[in-house]
């Protein structure tokens, strides 16, 4: 029950050393998945494939593919508006749109054309909720987003890509900025979540991979080293260099 | 040895800085003479009549009203043509154009068009649409020359507060399903706004106080009325000063600084305008 | 999956783009009418007449030179005021004055930079250049020099405004570390904060300079309008004419398809290609400092 399923996948941006080498991994679908590993593995690299996020900078050569549900997702004749719906992503620094949190949450769903009104409030109560931030925000729904503390904003940033009701939610060192309470609601949140969405996640820290992950890959690189089942990777990873990682000797 | 190295340097700064602070006041005093005068000379010229009646004796008494509605239209007709083609470009060159070799002559072609006479704007006013489109001296040549000329500096100004705006919004907004151009109308054109508003505004500011590029292409010295539609030639503020402070005998003095003084408001209250947008957006920004 | 891209941004994004390629339009419509109605100067006049010394139409001499040298000194007057003045403005603003005088000032040198020419070349006919002639006891104020000090007072406020952003973008930095290493803060200014600031300088000295060669109106109003050649010290205090102030005034009398016609629009032709050669000048300063301050910064 793999939901996205990537082959042999080769990227090179146009400086640099390639950024992903035959990359070859399974994501199951209703688990955290988590790809980790020291900065310039490849990792957010291979999160804006996913979603074709890449798209909009200059990419030298990408090939292999990404199947989501069996469709690959890099096809050219691909109705990428449709696939960012499907998959949402949170980045690493929080970034609110300048508008009320009310305004931010609709966002998604008035690109898709979403008019009426009781479609748009259900989206907005529903996502705060599983955002774990509803009960924060709920009598000030029309402030401005900006004025909420980071640790809010990034929870904002889930609300408002679970607002679009995707299939995938990537997350992109999501936590990176954030206080440790913060941090622990964002994890709370993500362990809910994934009763009903497949979760990726780069971490920004080896212990919030080994705290969270039901499933891991390790990447150094560009390439992919090892991936396992959570509990194995990070108590008897099978390759050297993971194992060297996960106990930090290098990083 | 170390004392009289350390006076000399110190002195030499004095000296420097005091000679700078000369230099600086300098350019600071004809500044103030230049608005003082015309202020002191040219508000006793200026009532009601002045403003609003039409003028008489061959534009030595009465009001300079003609004057005024033109510049007004001029300015008007200016915007109708320039603002819209100058915002579109400059969504162009900051959220759609790649950085290869034709942007880069679009940039060249954009700073030579800010660098060119005013009177040689005039002169291809007058050889495309005066004469060869057939439009006569009229005020949409005049305001087609005129908004050919605006057009460098509202596309500069808006492209520049286009890219202001944060990429992290852009980015943000194609992740949740979005195209360009609904993050552009959505997102990224509401917040350049008073960005390019402060840029229109001194870009139009410039064309309203222009005389060479209106000279042979929309400007009349003396109309018995108002001009009736825009293929109609006018009276406006600059030529009208030109006019009547060299080829006009007789002409009072007040009546010229009055004028002036006049244009100047006019002028400048559009930049006040645009200072004052500016800075309100800016503290009401919400990044 | 399909792809939903609608028939509205197609349009919307075809539009934007011909807008965009619309500079480049504009700039080859110019050329091409200033070509038009300019080159047939080279038939109807002689080479050698066109660039001789005399100027005066009505009886058939088109010598342009004095035009151009009229333009020129008038120039190089004004730049030889605008460069200390408006370095020296910029300077102060940027490295000397508090903040409190600057915030006043700075907005005070860019009012007079939105100021119609036509009002300073007022001013210049009824203030200026009655001074200049009593101060210098000279038969009429109407002289190159009148008009290379308005367009000083032109090119200034562009230079100050241009030139002070620049030496303000100069990191604080560089001047921390100076001062750290024992120079005074006049030191600083000119031997770190300058230099370090010279692409953006050299551009605002261009502008300004752009400004001076295409401005029209002032200078038709003070400087006496004779076109004589401008090459004697003494023409700096004696009447000249630019060809800008050629064109304006003499293009509304002449007869539409006339060889003066011709000539106008081909002096026309000579100061486009002028400013398009300063602007290509300029423009690739600038370009080489983006440049630089990309690889610095990234």
């Amino acid at each position: 029950m793999d939901k996205i399923v990537i082959q042999d996948l080769n990227l090179q941006y146009p400086t640099g050393p390639q950024s992903l080498k035959d990359i070859n991994l399974s994501i199951p679908a209703n688990a955290i998945t988590v790809l980790f590993g020291p900065a310039g593995g490849g990792k957010s690299s291979l999160l804006r494939c996913v979603n074709r996020l890449n798209d909009i900078i200059d990419v030298k050569s990408l090939t292999g593919r990404i199947l989501l549900d069996g469709e690959n997702v890099l096809d050219p004749k691909v109705d990428v508006i449709a696939l960012r719906r499907r998959v949402g992503m949170v980045f690493a620094r929080p970034v609110v749109l300048p508008m009320s949190i009310r305004e931010n949450m609709t966002y998604g769903l008035e690109l898709a054309g979403e008019k009426r009104k009781s479609r748009l409030e259900d989206a907005v109560e529903r996502g705060l909720k599983h955002a774990a931030l509803w009960e924060e925000v709920r009598e000030r729904l029309d402030d401005p987003a900006i004025a909420l503390s980071g640790g809010q904003q990034q929870r904002l940033c889930l609300a408002r890509v679970l607002a679009n009701q995707p299939e995938v939610i990537l997350l992109d060192e999501p936590t990176s900025g954030l206080d440790p309470i913060s941090t622990g609601k964002v994890e709370t949140a993500l362990q809910e979540l994934k009763k009903d969405y497949t979760v990726v996640i780069v971490p920004h820290s080896v212990q919030q991979a080994a705290r969270i992950a039901d499933y891991g890959a390790f990447f150094l690189q560009g390439e992919l080293i090892e991936a396992a089942e959570g509990k194995e990777l990070f108590t008897q990873p099978k390759v050297k260099r993971t194992e060297d990682y996960v106990e930090g000797r290098f990083g | 040895m170390q004392k009289p190295h350390t006076f000399d340097r110190f002195l030499i700064q004095r000296l420097g800085i005091s000679f700078i602070s000369l230099v600086a006041a300098l350019t600071m005093i004809p500044i103030i003479v230049v608005f003082g005068y015309i202020i002191f000379r040219g508000a006793p010229a200026i009532s009601w009549q002045f403003l609003a009646a039409m003028p008489r004796d061959g534009m030595r008494a009465g009001g300079i009203l003609p004057a005024i509605v033109g510049t007004f239209y001029l300015t008007l007709g200016t915007a109708v043509f320039s603002v819209p083609i100058g915002i579109a470009a400059a969504i162009y060159l900051s959220e759609y154009a790649r950085e290869n070799w034709i942007t880069r002559l679009i940039r060249i072609a954009i700073i030579n068009l800010a660098g060119i006479p005013s009177v040689v704007y005039g002169l291809f006013g007058l050889g495309l649409f005066v004469l060869f489109l057939k439009f006569g001296t009229s005020i949409l040549s005049a305001s087609l020359t005129l908004s050919i000329m605006t057009l460098p500096v509202i596309i500069s100004a808006a492209e520049e507060a286009l890219r202001a705006v944060p990429q992290s919004f852009r980015t943000v907004s194609i992740s949740l399903g979005g195209t360009r151009w609904q993050t552009i109308r959505k997102i990224v054109l509401p917040q350049a706004l008073p960005g390019i508003i402060t840029g229109v505004i001194l870009g139009l500011e410039r064309a309203a106080g222009e005389t060479a590029p209106i000279l042979f292409t929309g400007a009349a010295f003396f109309l018995p009325h108002l001009p009736n539609s825009p293929l109609d030639a006018t009276m406006a503020l600059p030529y009208h000063l030109f006019v009547i402070s060299t080829q006009v005998p007789g002409m009072p003095i007040q009546i010229q600084y009055g004028t002036a003084l006049v244009l100047i408001v006019f002028v400048l209250g559009m930049n006040i305008a645009a200072t004052v947008i500016r800075s309100r957006a800016r503290a009401k920004r919400q990044w | 999956m399909k792809k939903s891209l609608t028939w509205t941004e197609t349009l919307i994004t075809a539009v934007i783009k011909t807008c965009g390629y619309s500079a480049i339009v504009f700039v080859i419509l110019i050329f091409f009418f200033l070509l038009r109605e300019g080159v047939p100067t080279l038939a109807e006049v002689k080479l050698g007449e066109l660039f001789s010394t005399r100027w005066y139409p009505i009886e058939a001499h088109y010598g342009i030179l004095p035009l151009i040298t009229g333009s020129v000194i008038v120039t190089v007057g004004a730049m030889l005021i605008a460069i200390p003045f408006g370095i020296g403005t910029a300077v102060f603003l940027s490295e000397i004055a508090p903040r409190w005088l600057r915030e006043i000032l700075k907005p005070l040198v860019e009012l007079l930079g939105g100021l119609p020419s036509v009002v300073l070349g007022f001013l210049g006919i009824l203030v200026l250049t009655p001074y200049l002639r009593i101060l210098l006891n000279l038969p009429t104020g109407l002289t190159a020099l009148a008009g290379a000090l308005l367009l000083g007072g032109i090119a200034v406020p562009t230079t100050v405004s241009i030139a002070e952003d620049a030496l303000d973008s100069v990191p604080q930095g560089y001047r921390e570390g100076a001062l750290a290493l024992g120079a005074t803060k006049w030191q600083t200014i000119w031997r770190v904060t300058l230099p370090a600031a010279k692409s953006g300088v050299l551009t605002a000295l261009m502008l300004g300079i752009g400004r001076t060669i295409g401005e029209t109106m002032a200078v038709m109003m003070v400087t006496g309008n004779a076109p004589v050649m401008a090459v004697k010290l003494s023409s700096i205090v004696s009447p000249v004419r630019t060809m800008t102030a050629t064109i304006a005034a003499e293009m509304g009398e002449v007869a539409n398809g006339s060889t003066y016609y011709h000539v106008l629009f081909f002096i026309g032709l000579v100061l486009f290609l002028i400013s398009l050669v300063v602007n290509i000048i300029a423009s690739s300063v600038v370009f080489k400092s983006k440049k630089r301050a990309e690889r610095v910064l990234s």
